[in-house]
C-alpha cells in the first residue's frame, strides 16, 4: 500500500541553509509526497488553519523537518502546531481526525551524534529530546516514527558532501511512501537512518558513516 | 433704553462670571453660584437688577426647553421604552404621594381644603433646571438614582398639564381664564370641543415626530451645505423655538415638545453638530434663569417671616425627602441610589412659580400665602447644592458605583472609546477596522454625502466639524479615550490636536501625516503618534517586490519591518533638525544606513543577515571546540 506523505518544511532562513536545502530538492519530486514550506506560506504568521488540517486530512504520514534549534523546531513550527492541532480536531473527545496517522521529525543539528548521549554535551539522546512531539503525536492517537537526523551539519560545506545525506532521505521517503519499511521497526528505532543503513546499503552505509564519525 | 439693557446684561454676565467660578472652585456647583449671585444683585441686596426680573425668568426659561432637547438627543427611544416603568411608577407614586402628604399636612395645619390641595401640587414638584445640571455636572445622571431622578422629572413635566388644568377647578366659582396667565400667551384651542383639542394635540406630536423622521435630513443635508456655520446654528434655535412655539399653541408644555423632538432626532447623523449648536444657548440661559430666581427671593419679606419660612423650607424639603426615599426603596434601589434620587428631587421646583401665579390669579390662594410659598420655593432650590455636596463627600460611593455598572448609563449607546475626524481615503479604512474589532468609534466628518454613506454601512457617524471644541466635547471627547485625526489639512489637525490637548488633556491624539514634513511639524509639536500615510503600503510593496526577485518570503518581510522601524527611528532624530544647516547631510547618514553603509559597526542589513546565521558556530564546530 502506498501512503501520502506531507512534508511540513519549518526554516526561517533557507537561504543559509547548507543541508536542508539539499534534502528538501530530494523530496520534491517524490510521487504522493507534498511538500509544504511553511515560512514561505506564512511569512505573516498568519497561518490558515482550516487549509492546514484539511492538508492534514489528505495524508497518512506527516513529517516536520526543520534544522534542530534549541532542541525542537524554528518559532513557525511551534506556531503550527499551537493554532493547527486544536482541541475538538486533534485530540480531546471529539478530536479524532489524525488517529491512525504517523508523525516524524527530520532534523538538521549542529554538533555531533556522540553529543546526543547521556555521556554528550548534549546529555539526552535525540528521542528523549524529541519526545515532546512523540507526546503530542500520542496524544492525538497518532504513532510516532523515529526521527530522520542529519549531524554535525555545521561542517557540510558544499552540495557534494550533503549529496549522501540528500540521497539517504530520499530513500526513507521512498519506503515510508511504498510501504517498504516496517513502521513497528520504525517506531521502536532511535533513529531513521539506522533502519536504512542497516536494511544493506553499501554505499549509503559507507557515506553515512563517514559523515557520522 | 439700550443703554439699560446693556447695563443689565452687564450685571448679569459678571455676577456670573465671578460668582460661578468661585462657587464651582468650593466645590459647591455652579447652581448655587447662580443662585447666590442672582440673590446679591437682586433688588433686596445690591439692587443692580430690578423688577423686571420677572420677564427675565420667563425668557431664561427658555434655557429649560433647550436643555430638556439636549436631553432628548441623547436618549435614544429604545432607552426611554426601558425607562417606562421608573417614569410612570415611581413618577405617579412621587406626584400624589408627595401632593397628598404636603395637602394633609396643610390641612392638619389650618388651611382650608382648596389652598391645601394647590399648595400639595405646587410642592409636589422639582427643579428640572436644578437636578438635571447638578447632576450632569457631578456626572451622577448616568447612575441608577440619577436616571430615576429623571425619569420622575420627566413625568413630572407631563404631570404639570392636568395640573394646570386643575387649577381652576379648585377656584370658588371661577372656571377658564387660568391657562392664559399660565402660559402667557394665547391656545388656540380655545373654544374648541375636548375631543378637537385631543386631535390637536395628538397631530402636534404626530408633525414632531413625522418631521423629526422624514423631514430633518433633506432640510439638515440643505441647510448644512451652505456652508456657513451660523446659519446652522440658526437654524438649530430656529428648531427648538419653533417647537416650543407649536407646543403652546396645543397647550402641552414647550419643554416636553423640545425633549420629544430631541429624542425623534436621537439618531440622526447631525445630533453632534445640534448639540454643539444649542448647548452654549442652553448653559447661558440657565445660568440667567438660575440668577433670576435667586433675584427673585424676596429678603424683607423672608426677614417679616423669618422664623416661618425657614420652618416650612426645611418641612417641605424634608418632607419630600422622606417620601423620595420611600418611593426608591419600595422601587428596589439600593440605600445609596435611594438617597441620591431622594436629595436630587428635595426642593420645590420652577413649575411652582407658574402654578402659584395662576392660583393666585384665580384666588385659590391669597397674595400673602403665595409670596409665602414662592419664597419657600427659591429657599428650598438653595438647600439643594449644600445637599449634593453632602452626598459627593460620601466615601467615593458614586465614582465607585459609575465604574461597576457601565451598563446604566442614560447615554443611549456606550460612549465611543475613540472619536475619529476624518473620514475619508486614510479614516474609513480605520474606522471600519476598529468597528470590525467592537470598539465603539465616534466618527466626524464634514461631508455630508459621506457621512450619510457611512451610517448606511453601520457606523456611528456625524457630520461635524472636528475643530470646534463644542463639537469634540459632543462627540464624547470628556470621555473617549482616543482622538484619531485622519483629514488632510496638516494646519488643521494640528489645530484640532491643540485644542483636544488642552481641553482634554487625557486624550490619547493619533495624527495623520501626509508627507515626511508634515510629520517633522507634528513631531516637533509635541505629537507622539504621527502616521505617514504612504509608508506602509510601500514598504508592502517593497517587500512583495523582493519575494517577487526571488527572496524568501520570510526575509522579506524581516527586511520590511526593520526598514520601518528604522525609517521610524530616523524620522523621528530628523525632526529634531528640521530646518538646520546640516539636515540634508544627516538625512544622507540615515539613508547611507538604511542601505546597509555601517554605523556603529552594525548597518541594517547586517541586523537582518545576523539572524539564523551560524557562521561563528561553524567554526567553531570546525575546530571541534563547541562543548559545555
Amino acid at each position: 500500500m502506498s501512503n501520502r506523505i506531507l512534508v511540513l518544511f519549518a526554516h526561517p532562513a533557507l537561504e543559509k541553509s547548507r543541508v536542508n536545502r539539499h534534502l528538501i530538492h530530494a523530496v520534491t519530486e517524490i510521487p504522493g509526497v507534498t511538500f509544504h514550506d511553511l515560512y514561505e506560506e506564512y511569512p505573516d504568521f498568519q497561518i490558515d488553519v482550516a487549509r492546514e488540517q484539511e492538508l492534514l486530512l489528505a495524508h497518512d504520514l506527516i513529517v516536520m523537518q526543520h534544522p534542530f534549534y534549541w532542541y525542537s523546531g524554528p518559532a513557525l513550527l511551534k506556531e503550527w502546531m499551537d493554532l493547527v492541532l486544536e482541541h475538538g480536531f486533534a485530540y480531546g473527545h471529539e478530536g479524532k481526525a489524525l488517529r491512525g496517522k504517523a508523525l516524524m521529525n527530520a532534523v538538521t543539528t549542529g554538533g555531533p551524534r556522540e553529543a546526543y548521549d547521556h555521556e554528550g554535551y548534549n546529555r539526552f539522546t535525540m528521542r528523549e529530546l524529541l519526545s515532546p512531539f512523540d507526546q503530542t503525536a500520542y496524544l492525538c492517537g497518532m504513532r510516532y516514527l523515529a526521527p530522520f537526523v542529519v549531524h554535525r551539519s555545521l561542517v557540510i560545506r558544499d552540495q557534494d558532501e550533503a549529496a549522501p545525506h540528500a540521497a539517504l532521505w530520499r530513500k526513507a521517503l521512498k519506503a515510508l511512501s511504498d510501504g517498504t519499511i516496517d513502521l513497528d521497526a520504525a517506531a521502536a528505532a532511535e533513529r531513521l537512518n539506522d533502519l536504512l543503513v542497516d536494511a544493506g546499503n553499501a554505499p549509503l552505509r559507507g557515506n553515512d558513516a563517514e559523515v557520522l564519525s | 433704553m439700550s443703554g439699560d439693557f446693556l447695563f443689565q446684561a452687564f450685571v448679569y454676565l459678571a455676577a456670573a462670571v465671578i460668582a460661578v467660578p468661585v462657587a464651582k472652585r468650593l466645590g459647591l456647583g455652579s447652581v448655587l453660584g447662580y443662585l447666590l449671585a442672582g440673590a446679591v444683585i437682586g433688588p433686596y441686596v445690591l439692587g443692580l437688577v430690578g423688577g423686571a426680573s420677572g420677564d427675565v425668568m420667563h425668557f431664561a426659561e427658555f434655557g429649560v426647553v433647550m436643555m430638556l432637547f439636549l436631553i432628548g438627543l441623547e436618549l435614544q427611544p429604545s432607552l426611554l421604552w426601558r425607562l417606562r416603568l421608573p417614569i410612570l411608577g415611581m413618577g405617579s407614586a412621587q406626584v400624589l404621594i408627595t401632593a397628598g402628604v404636603v395637602g394633609g399636612v396643610a390641612l392638619l395645619l389650618g388651611f382650608p381644603a382648596r389652598p391645601s390641595i394647590a399648595l400639595g401640587l405646587v410642592f409636589a414638584m422639582s427643579s428640572t433646571a436644578i437636578v438635571l445640571q447638578s447632576l450632569q455636572e457631578r456626572g451622577w445622571l448616568k447612575l441608577r438614582g440619577g436616571q430615576a431622578g429623571f425619569s420622575v422629572l420627566l413625568f413630572q413635566d407631563i404631570a404639570v398639564i392636568p395640573m394646570l388644568a386643575l387649577m381652576p377647578l379648585l377656584a370658588t366659582g371661577v372656571v377658564g381664564g387660568g391657562t392664559e396667565a399660565a402660559h402667557g400667551s394665547h391656545s388656540l384651542l380655545e373654544g374648541l370641543s375636548a375631543w378637537q383639542q385631543t386631535l390637536a394635540v395628538l397631530a402636534a406630536g404626530g408633525a414632531v415626530i413625522v418631521g423629526g423622521r422624514f423631514l430633518s435630513r433633506p432640510v439638515f443635508r440643505f441647510i448644512a451645505g451652505a456652508r456657513l456655520p451660523e446659519v446652522f446654528t440658526a437654524f438649530a434655535l430656529l428648531l427648538v423655538v419653533g417647537i416650543s412655539l407649536l407646543m403652546s399653541l396645543v397647550g402641552l408644555s414647550p419643554a416636553l415638545g423640545a425633549f420629544l423632538a430631541g429624542v425623534v432626532l436621537a439618531e440622526s447623523e447631525y445630533r453632534h453638530e445640534l448639540e454643539g449648536d444649542i448647548e452654549p444657548f442652553k448653559g447661558l440661559l440657565l445660568g440667567l434663569f438660575f440668577l433670576s430666581v435667586g433675584a427673585s427671593v424676596d429678603f424683607p419679606f423672608i426677614r417679616e417671616h423669618l422664623g416661618l419660612i425657614i420652618a416650612a423650607t426645611l418641612g417641605i424639603v424634608t418632607l419630600k425627602i422622606s417620601v423620595l426615599l420611600g418611593i426608591a426603596r419600595v422601587f428596589q434601589r439600593r440605600w445609596s441610589d435611594a438617597f441620591l434620587f431622594a436629595l436630587a428631587l428635595s426642593q420645590v421646583g420652577e413649575f411652582a412659580f407658574v402654578l402659584l401665579a395662576l392660583a393666585t390669579n384665580l384666588g385659590v390662594l391669597t397674595a400673602e400665602w403665595s409670596r409665602g410659598a414662592v419664597a419657600v420655593t427659591a429657599l428650598s432650590m438653595m438647600t439643594t447644592p449644600p445637599l449634593l455636596m453632602l452626598l459627593a463627600k460620601w466615601p467615593r460611593r458614586a465614582a465607585a458605583e459609575q465604574n461597576e455598572r457601565p451598563m446604566d448609563t442614560i447615554e443611549p449607546e456606550v460612549p465611543g472609546k475613540v472619536i475619529l475626524a476624518g473620514f475619508g481615503r486614510m479614516g474609513n479604512i480605520i474606522g471600519r477596522f476598529l468597528q470590525a474589532n467592537g470598539v465603539p468609534t465616534t466618527v466626524l466628518d464634514t461631508n455630508t454625502e459621506l457621512v450619510e454613506g457611512v451610517r448606511k454601512v453601520g457606523l456611528r457617524a456625524w457630520y461635524g466639524d472636528a475643530s470646534r471644541l463644542d463639537m469634540l466635547r459632543a462627540a464624547g471627547a470628556e470621555h473617549a479615550e482616543l482622538l484619531i485625526i485622519t483629514i488632510s489639512d496638516t494646519a488643521k489637525i494640528r489645530a484640532i490636536g491643540d485644542m483636544a490637548r488642552k481641553h482634554f488633556p487625557h486624550l490619547k491624539i493619533m495624527a495623520r501625516s501626509r508627507k515626511r514634513v508634515d510629520a517633522y511639524e507634528l513631531i516637533n509639536a509635541g505629537f507622539d503618534h504621527v502616521y505617514r500615510e504612504t509608508l506602509g503600503t510601500s514598504i508592502d510593496m517593497g517587500a512583495d517586490a523582493l519575494h517577487m526577485l526571488g527572496f524568501r518570503a520570510y526575509h522579506a518581510r524581516r527586511a520590511a519591518l526593520a526598514f520601518r522601524k528604522h525609517n521610524e527611528a530616523a524620522m523621528r532624530d530628523l525632526a529634531k533638525h528640521w530646518g538646520s544647516k546640516n539636515y540634508f547631510e544627516l538625512l544622507r547618514a540615515k539613508i547611507e544606513e538604511a542601505e546597509n553603509l555601517v554605523r556603529g559597526g552594525a548597518s541594517l542589513k547586517d541586523q537582518i543577515d545576523a539572524a539564523w546565521d551560524n557562521e561563528s558556530l561553524r567554526d567553531e564546530a570546525a575546530k571541534g571546540t563547541l562543548r559545555r
